[in-house]
C-alpha cells in the first residue's frame, strides 16, 4: 500500500493501557512460556508473546494445560501479511479465569509451514483451512487442508497483499 | 429414548448399505447457502462432510481498500440478521484504537437498539426453528413482532436492513422525538407476544419430541470447538461478553444469562427465549436511564487511526463476535480480520449429527440458528 503521509510525518503509535488481567499475564507469561523464549510485548490492552513457529504448538498446549492460565478457548485464529514476513495469530482465552492473550509467529512467505493445533482446541479446524486457503499457509498435521472457502483449483492466495483483484485493475 | 449407537444395531441380522444423502446448498432448510453431505445407515447418520463458502465475497480483503467510515456498510452484510450488532463491533474497535470517546447519549441508543436487534433475530430464529421442527405456526406469531420491531428501525435509521446507522464515535443521528413513548408501547407489545408464542410452541409435546435430547453437545466440547452465545450456554457454561468484560455500558443494568442444562436442541431453542426477555428488561432500563445530549463526537471523515492493533469482542445474538484490526496509520486499515460467532458454532455440526436420525439434522442444524453470510464472510 502507498504511504499517503506529508514528508517528516511520524505515524503515532497506539497507547498500551493494561488491565488488572493483563498486568497479572504480563508477569506470569515469561516464566510459564520460559522454554520457548518468547518475545513479550502489548497492544492495546492484550498482552503479545512471539515465539519460534516450530514450538507453537507446544506454547499451545503449555498455556492450555497450565493451572495460571488456563487458555482452554481459542477464540480467533488468523494470518495477517506484513510482506516480509506472514504472522499467525492466535486470540487465546479462558472460560474460568476470564483473562486473554495474543499468542504470535512469524513465517516466511515463500514457505510457510505452521505445527497445527488442531489437537489442543478441536475449533481451529476451519480457521487452519481457512489460512491455507487465503494465505498459503501449510499447517503442518492438519486432518484435511481441503479448500475451505474457496472452490477447488483456485490459483493464487487472495488474502495476500501481492495478489491482484483482477476487476480492481480495469477501474 | 431409542439407543441408536452402533453396537446395538451390528447385533441385528439386518444387512444395511450405507448411502450418501446431499443436502443444500439449495435446501430451504439450511437458512442460505450451505451444504452438508450426510453418510446414512439406514435412517442413522454415521458420517457428515460439510462444505461451505458459496457465499464467500472476501468482505475481510475488502475492508483492505476502503476507508474507515465505508468498512461500516461492509459489516452491516456480515451477519444480515442482527447488522446493528455488526456496526457497533467495528465502530467500538476504531474508537479503542483511536481512543476516542463516545457521547453518553448514543451509548443509550446503540444499547438499546442492538439488544431490541438481538429480540428481532432471536423471534426470527423462534419462528424458523419451528418450521424446521414441523410447526408451521409460531412463525406467524414471531414475524407479527418482528414487523413491529423492524418498522421502529426505519422510523430510526430510515432502512429495515443495512442500516448503517452506528458511526465512528456515536450515531448517524438523534432518534425521533416520540422515540420513548414507541419504544415503551413496543417492549410492552413484545413481551406480550413472546409470552403468547411461547405457550404455542415451547412445550408442547411433539415439539419436545423432536428436541429434547436431540443433538447434545457438552460443555467441555462445545469450549474446545470455540462454540458461543446461546449454543455454549446452552450447554451450561455463562459464558457472555456482556458479563465477563462489560463493554459500552453494559455494566449499568441489571440483567442474567440464561443457561441450559443438557446442550440439546432444546436448550439451545429456550435460551434464546429466555434471552429476548432479559434483552427487553436492559431495554427499559435503558430507555429510564437515557440522558440528553449530543449522538456523535465528530471526527474527520477520513480518519488515520494510530499505528498498532486491536481486538475488541462484542456479544451478537448468535456469539461472540471478535475484529482485529490492524492499522498501519494509513486512512485505510492494513488488516481486518473478523472472528464470526456462527462460523465457531457450525463447526460442531459434525460432532452433533453423528449418530442421529437423518430426520433430526434439520432440527439440530437448525437449533444452531447459522447465518451463512457471516459464516463465509
Amino acid at each position: 500500500m502507498v504511504e499517503r503521509h506529508r514528508p517528516g510525518h511520524t505515524t503515532p503509535q497506539a497507547a498500551v493501557a493494561l488491565d488488572e488481567k493483563g498486568l497479572a499475564l504480563e508477569r506470569l507469561l515469561p516464566e510459564v512460556l520460559a522454554r520457548f523464549n518468547p518475545e513479550l510485548g502489548a497492544a492495546v490492552d492484550l498482552v503479545t508473546a512471539i515465539v519460534n513457529s516450530s514450538d507453537v504448538a507446544d506454547a499451545c498446549l503449555t498455556l492450555r494445560d497450565s493451572p495460571e492460565l488456563q487458555m482452554d478457548y481459542l477464540t480467533c485464529l488468523c494470518v495477517v501479511d506484513y510482506e516480509e514476513h506472514l504472522q499467525v495469530v492466535y486470540h487465546l482465552y479462558s472460560t474460568s479465569m476470564k483473562h486473554m492473550m495474543v499468542l504470535k509467529t512469524n513465517v516466511s512467505p515463500d514457505d510457510p509451514v505452521v505445527p497445527t493445533v488442531t489437537s489442543v482446541w478441536l475449533g481451529a479446524d476451519w480457521y487452519e483451512r481457512e489460512g491455507h486457503d487465503l494465505f498459503g499457509v501449510t499447517f503442518e498435521g492438519h486432518p484435511n487442508l481441503a479448500p475451505l472457502l474457496l472452490y477447488e483449483g483456485f490459483e493464487g492466495y487472495p488474502g495476500r497483499k501481492n495478489f491482484e483483484m483482477p476487476e480492481y485493475a480495469e477501474w | 429414548m431409542v439407543d441408536v449407537s452402533l453396537e446395538s444395531q451390528s447385533e441385528g441380522q439386518l444387512d444395511t448399505v450405507q448411502m450418501l444423502v446431499n443436502m443444500g446448498p439449495q435446501h430451504p432448510s439450511t437458512h442460505g447457502v450451505f451444504r452438508m453431505v450426510l453418510m446414512v445407515d439406514g435412517e442413522r447418520v454415521v458420517d457428515v462432510e460439510p462444505h461451505i463458502g458459496y457465499l464467500h465475497r472476501g468482505s475481510e480483503k475488502l475492508c483492505e481498500g476502503e476507508i474507515y467510515a465505508q468498512i461500516v456498510t461492509l459489516f452491516d452484510r456480515l451477519d444480515y440478521i442482527s447488522n446493528l450488532n455488526n456496526e457497533m463491533v467495528f465502530c467500538r474497535a476504531v474508537e479503542k484504537l483511536m481512543g476516542l470517546e463516545v457521547p453518553e447519549r448514543s451509548e443509550y441508543i446503540r444499547v438499546i437498539l442492538c439488544e431490541l436487534n438481538r429480540v428481532a433475530s432471536h423471534l426470527l430464529f423462534f419462528g424458523t426453528f419451528g418450521i424446521d421442527a414441523g410447526a408451521m405456526t409460531p412463525i406467524m406469531y414471531a414475524f407479527r413482532d418482528r414487523e413491529k420491531i423492524q418498522s421502529m428501525f426505519e422510523a430510526v435509521t430510515g432502512a429495515r436492513m443495512m442500516h448503517n446507522y452506528i458511526r465512528i464515535g456515536g450515531v448517524k443521528n438523534d432518534v425521533p422525538d416520540d422515540f420513548r413513548q414507541r419504544m415503551n408501547g413496543l417492549v410492552g407489545e413484545i413481551r406480550q407476544g413472546i409470552d403468547e408464542a411461547d405457550r404455542l410452541l415451547s412445550f408442547g409435546e411433539i415439539f419436545l419430541a423432536r428436541t429434547k435430547g436431540i443433538g447434545v453437545i457438552d460443555a467441555k466440547k462445545a469450549i474446545s470447538y470455540g462454540a458461543s452465545g446461546p449454543t455454549l450456554r446452552a450447554s451450561g457454561v455463562p459464558m457472555d461478553v456482556r458479563k465477563d468484560a462489560p463493554y459500552s455500558i453494559y455494566d449499568r443494568f441489571d440483567f442474567g444469562i440464561p443457561i441450559g442444562e443438557k446442550g440439546d436442541s432444546w436448550d439451545r431453542f429456550y435460551v434464546r427465549v429466555e434471552e429476548m426477555r432479559q434483552s427487553l428488561g436492559i431495554m427499559e432500563q435503558a430507555l429510564g436511564q437515557m440522558p440528553d445530549g449530543p449522538t456523535i463526537t465528530p471526527t474527520r471523515l477520513v480518519l488515520r487511526p494510530p499505528q498498532g492493533e486491536v481486538y475488541v469482542r462484542g456479544e451478537n445474538p448468535r456469539g461472540e463476535i471478535g475484529v482485529y484490526l490492524v492499522s498501519n496509520g494509513a486512512d485505510r486499515p492494513y488488516r481486518v480480520k473478523v472472528r464470526p460467532p456462527s462460523f465457531c458454532n457450525l463447526m460442531a455440526i459434525r460432532e452433533l449429527l453423528l449418530n442421529t436420525y437423518v430426520a433430526d439434522a434439520v432440527v439440530i442444524l437448525g437449533s444452531l440458528d447459522i447465518v451463512l453470510g457471516e459464516v463465509d464472510r
